[in-house]
């Protein structure tokens, strides 16, 4: 099992210049993890949708690398994305789903086929170019390289460690320092020079 | 109107979206827009994306707006309604200028229709505070590009609904139809 944390510092070191779309759980560690946040836009107004928001920024941006951080339970709710990213083949794509078994930002309740379904495979059959598995970070981490150096479309499952969150979301603490949605875009959209 | 004007043919769509800019069509097939679609697939301009479920196809776009392109989104209404979160999440919430040419099933000019498809699609743009354009005929192509204009202006997704009751897009052979139409109402 991998922690939240670990696996962000590995990626964040590793990102080089590429594009970062987090949801859900992931958002939030990944975000007090990155050193590039304007390149960085994390999704959650529509749920599940954070794949496909990256398949356009991907498609739209094609010699710059674009990776997902999805959620398990996110890629359950928009399965039919592994289909749509198949089809259309970005070579610059990766798509990694933190496979945590639960939905973590709403007590920790399990996700369907928890322990069943294999999210690689899924992706295998779908037709995405490579997929990979890793459940120990030290084995990612010496892998890593090799993972960014595969031609796209990339899925990747990390199985990892749930950090389950009880509070309802309406009484969690908000960091003041966070940015909106609408900010990280403008960011995003200032240092992609597409306004 | 004459019969001709009564159509609304798929060329005048396609037009409309390169005097528009369109780079991406993302979309989910329909009955009424399969003409359409060969239409963009010859079109070397456009790229044609084609997706498992309709809410797909907002979030694609947003990705493609962000990344500098322009994108349309072309769903049925049904799938219209089964996109909400996307439409709320992404296009409302996060100012995305979301163009979404809807087919209209179910329309009827004189408003009776069996089908909810059709009697809730107003209903429901109107609760999520969507403007839309009717577009029945070739004679109403210039409000798709009120659409775009509004869309970019607003930074709000608009819609275009495409209420062309007796064919839709899918005609095989538009110059048969055309004839057709002629020889049954003897107006050209």
């Amino acid at each position: 099992m991998i922690k939240y944390d670990a696996l962000m510092q590995v990626l964040s070191k590793q990102r080089g210049k590429a594009l970062v779309v987090p949801t859900m759980t992931a958002g939030a560690s990944w975000s007090q993890t990155s050193a590039a946040p304007s390149r960085d836009l994390p999704i959650s107004g529509a749920m599940g949708k954070a794949s496909s928001f990256a398949l356009g920024l991907a498609l739209a941006q094609p010699d710059t690398s674009v990776i997902v951080l999805d959620g398990d339970g996110s890629l359950l709710m928009n399965l039919g994305t592994m289909a749509t990213i198949a089809g259309k083949r970005p070579k610059n794509l990766y798509h990694f789903v933190l496979n945590n078994g639960v939905y973590a930002i709403t007590g920790g309740q399990p996700i369907a086929a928890d322990g069943i379904i294999d999210f690689s495979e899924v992706a295998n059959g779908a037709g995405y170019a490579a997929t990979f598995t890793f459940d120990d970070i030290e084995d990612f981490a010496g892998r890593v390289s090799e993972v960014f150096a595969t031609e796209g479309p990339v899925f990747v499952t990390f199985r990892m460690q749930p950090e389950v969150q009880n509070e309802p979301i309406g009484r969690r603490p908000r960091d003041p320092r966070a940015r909106s949605t609408v900010a990280a875009i403008m960011d995003l959209r200032k240092e992609l020079r597409t306004l | 109107m004459t019969t001709q004007q009564a159509l609304l043919s798929p060329v005048t769509i396609l037009r409309q979206f390169k005097k528009n800019g369109v780079t991406h069509v993302v979309y989910l097939p329909d009955s009424e827009t399969n003409h359409l679609f060969l239409a963009m697939e010859e079109d070397p301009d456009i790229d044609v994306i084609s997706v498992g479920r309709e809410a797909e196809t907002m979030a694609i776009a947003a990705g493609l707006l962000v990344g500098g392109k322009k994108p349309v989104c072309l769903v049925q209404n049904t799938g219209m309604m089964e996109s909400g979160d996307s439409i709320r999440g992404l296009g409302m919430d996060c100012n995305l200028p979301i163009v979404m040419v809807i087919g209209y099933r179910g329309w009827t000019r004189w408003g009776i229709t069996p089908d909810s498809a059709a009697r809730l699609t107003e209903p429901t743009l109107n609760a999520w505070g969507v403007h839309y354009y009717l577009v029945e005929h070739d004679g109403d192509a210039d409000r798709i590009s009120l659409a775009f204009e509004e869309a970019a202006r607003t930074s709000r997704p608009v819609a275009v609904l495409v209420g062309d009751e007796y064919h839709g897009f899918n005609r095989p052979n538009l110059d048969e139809e055309r004839r057709r139409v002629q020889a049954q109402t003897g107006r050209g």
